[in-house]
């Protein structure tokens, strides 16, 4: 029995070190002199180097000029995140789907049937940097009024930031809003 | 629609195309015999060998393999408990978390070491890089070749004459590390590198957002872990929410590399079955009856979960994409209800949607994956709970045609069915009886919301998210309907416990059934016994493991998802 010990002892010992210690410092490696930016968090920054978000990361947009993301059941929080884990027949879920619901459709200016329900739920992380295109589309008007700037101009841009489905199929289409609203300061 | 089930079948079937030569791989490693990996892992797994102090040729029977098995468990629980409580001191540790205290500590030992991943605290903010790399990632690797390991000796049970010897625990566990999971690891983690997925040791990065506010974005070590938290059926997240976190799971693609990874290795493990029983057709079979049971699971999720919220349909928005709340656009509704089902039958337990947000009877497919927890299954252990329906089946279709029940060419008698028995009933009882008990807490503390805490959604969506939660450790699963405030003693000691017996009753049974068969003689196959490989017995299989897996818990199934489906119907 206590020879079992010793090696039960001894092969936590090796494998601790081999696959805590060793293997993530070679994935560390290959991360780091592959793809430098990506294993830093992918963060955007602008022109005066200054880091403004990460392009896979939502940040809370709330003015009339920006496209707004899918609300977030911890507020856009990247350090703590979560979804909201409401019930499909949760009373509390369905009152503040109902209000965010009224609420878009009151600041764009179109009917309840025209909202799309991406952007009255909240995602998984509370985190989802993207929004689909007709949600994108119903933004447009509003953000050029406020601009005053084109429609057309901010649809083309809408067009331009819409990611394809991977290879045709897998996943869904879909624009991101925070390199979408920086196009939008460059307009 | 089209696109989803279309992108849906695509990753189903590319993981399928890729077991087979996984599994002859496996099959030809555990062995012994040469691959064209040696060159580079053969060297260090005599390495681990040597520095342990393990003889190769060393061989044992299934109770001394039992003995290595449960003797490096407590030893890794043991060593693990003292980095998480006391993760403050330790190094690498720039956010400056704290230590867990000791029920949450005793929940997250016992969920790691037994492969579940069940996660009481939320990874960015529970746990130091030291604990996640050298606590979290360790256990994930070795626990998960605990499982393939335990898989092995059985199926040399199996295929044993007049023989006790099962192979060498530190052998085959060392193998399913070194030259199965490790490479496979790196790999992964680099796509995922590659599609975003962050590797670095910096603390978290500051913003400052267009709108003028600042925004701090935990990262750290995620992709290294991520990767071996899928390819071991671990499941446990380095976020909070998984694998929906755009860190952890940034893109389409890594989402395909990703769904591949939880259940390449687990569907792998019957084609090494085949492999080295040399029972090609038996191998077949299996992966049949399997299949049948989860492309109907699947399809009824991305159904349900296609067709939306009825509740939210009568709000008036436009739901043309399907049930959204807690789930990425990204994804979409198909993609993620593929993912729920599999990381569920899987054992595996990572999410990329949040399962309580999904529709009512969607919702009752990951249950079902875990309430059966043998189609595919968690590595290695997937086949061993399936060996016990095989056993069941066999002595049932004995019963039927009047003869002797035979595995294999080997009887199946009253010591077998008995040690079948005990790891069949083991776990409805272990998730029925705790359900009740939390029942009984939860109806007999007055003001039980407050006092508690407990549970976030009302009516039977609040006893579905309790059921979910025993179910899910009895399963050795880890994922959870999160709604359930589950960071109390109560929940925290009640799941360790459940996780622990769940973890080795049904591998050391099966083991020792195993070791039991593998002395009996072998008789050779008449035209009048029983085929394991025929059509006729993967039907029984399949009836067998639908009828008594499924049936003891139908009652919960009509308390909760069901009696929450008809109430929505009816609003």
């Amino acid at each position: 029995m206590l020879n079992e010990v010793r090696k039960g002892i001894l092969f936590t010992a090796v494998t601790m070190l081999l696959l805590g210690g060793g293997y993530p410092l070679v994935s560390w490696g290959i991360a780091q002199l592959l793809f430098p930016a990506q294993a830093e968090g992918s963060l955007v920054r602008n022109r005066s180097g200054q880091v403004v978000g990460s392009r896979l990361i939502a940040q809370a947009f709330t003015r009339p000029e920006y496209f707004h993301p899918r609300p977030s059941g911890v507020d856009h929080n990247a350090a703590s995140t979560g979804g909201t884990n409401y019930g499909p027949s949760n009373p509390d879920h369905l009152k503040a789907v109902g209000e965010r619901l009224d609420a878009r459709a009151r600041l764009e200016g179109v009917s309840p049937a025209q909202v799309p329900s991406e952007l009255v739920t909240a995602s998984g992380a509370g985190l989802d940097p993207h929004i689909p295109p007709a949600a994108a589309a119903l933004q447009a008007p509003r953000v050029a009024q406020a601009r005053g700037v084109p429609l057309e101009r901010v649809l083309a841009l809408v067009r331009a930031h819409t990611e394809p489905p991977t290879f045709g199929f897998l996943g869904r289409e879909r624009v991101n809003v925070l390199e979408l609203n920086l196009a939008l300061e460059e307009l | 629609m089209l696109t989803e089930s279309f992108a849906v079948a695509f990753t189903i079937l590319l993981t399928i195309a890729t077991s087979l030569p996984l599994g002859r791989y496996m099959a030809r490693v555990f062995q012994g015999e040469r691959t064209f990996l040696d060159p580079l892992l053969l060297p260090l797994e005599r390495l681990v060998l040597r520095l342990t102090g393990i003889d190769p040729a060393e061989s044992q029977d299934w109770k001394h393999y039992a003995r290595s098995l449960l003797v490096s468990n407590v030893v890794m629980w043991l060593c693990i408990f003292a980095v998480v409580s006391l993760q403050k001191w330790l190094p690498l540790n720039p956010d400056g978390i704290g230590n867990l205290e000791p029920t949450l500590a005793f929940n997250t030992v016992s969920s790691f070491t037994t492969n579940t991943n069940l996660q009481h605290y939320s990874g960015e903010t529970g746990l130091s890089y030291f604990s996640q790399l050298f606590a979290i990632t360790f256990l994930q690797f070795v626990t998960a070749a605990t499982g393939i390991a335990a898989c092995v000796a059985i199926i040399r049970g199996l295929g044993g004459d007049r023989q006790s010897q099962l192979g060498n625990f530190y052998v085959d566990v060392t193998r399913a590390t070194v030259r199965l999971l490790l490479p496979l690891a790196i790999v992964v983690g680099a796509l995922l590198v590659w599609q975003g997925t962050p590797m670095t040791f910096e603390g978290a990065a500051k913003a400052t957002t267009l709108e003028g506010t600042e925004q701090v974005i935990a990262r750290g070590v995620v992709a290294a872990e991520v990767a071996i938290k899928q390819l071991g059926t671990n499941g446990g997240g380095y976020f909070g929410p998984n694998s929906s976190h755009p860190y952890e799971n940034p893109t389409p693609l890594s989402n395909l590399v990703q769904t591949w990874s939880i259940a390449v290795i687990p569907m792998a493990m019957i084609w090494t079955l085949g492999a080295m029983l040399r029972r090609q057709r038996l191998a077949v079979v299996l992966f049949a009856t399997m299949l049948a049971i989860y492309l109907p699971m699947v399809g009824f999720a991305v159904a349900q979960e296609g067709a939306g919220n009825p509740a939210i349909a009568r709000l008036g928005a436009d739901q043309s994409t399907g049930s959204m709340e807690g789930k990425e656009v990204r994804f979409g509704a198909g993609l993620s209800a593929l993912w729920g089902v599999t990381t569920t039958v899987t054992s595996n337990g990572s999410v990329n949607s949040m399962h309580d947000s999904w529709t009512p009877l969607g919702g009752l497919m990951p249950l079902v994956g875990m309430w059966l927890n043998n189609i595919f299954g968690g590595v290695g252990v997937g086949f061993v709970n399936m060996l016990v329906f095989i056993v069941v089946a066999v002595f049932v279709a004995g019963m039927m045609i009047g003869r002797t029940p035979e595995l294999l060419g080997k009887k199946v008698e009253a010591k077998e069915m008995k040690l079948a028995s005990l790891a069949l009933l083991w776990h409805p009882l272990a998730i029925l009886v705790p359900t009740a008990i939390a029942c009984h807490v939860w109806a007999t503390t007055p003001d039980p919301g407050t006092a508690l805490g407990w549970l976030e959604n009302p009516g039977p969506h609040g006893f579905t998210e309790m059921l979910y939660e025993w179910s899910s450790a009895a399963a050795n699963n880890g994922s959870g309907f999160e709604g359930l405030g589950d960071n109390t003693p109560f929940w925290n000691i009640g799941t360790g416990l459940a996780m622990l017996f769940s973890r080795y009753i049904p591998i050391l049974a099966p083991l020792a059934l195993a070791g039991f068969l593998a002395r009996k003689p072998t008789a050779p196959e008449t035209a009048g016994s029983l085929r394991a490989d025929s059509a006729t017995f993967g039907f029984t299989l399949w009836a067998v493991v639908v009828v008594l897996g499924l049936l003891m818990f139908l009652p919960v199934a009509v308390l909760g998802p069901i009696a929450e489906h008809l109430a929505l119907g009816s609003f």
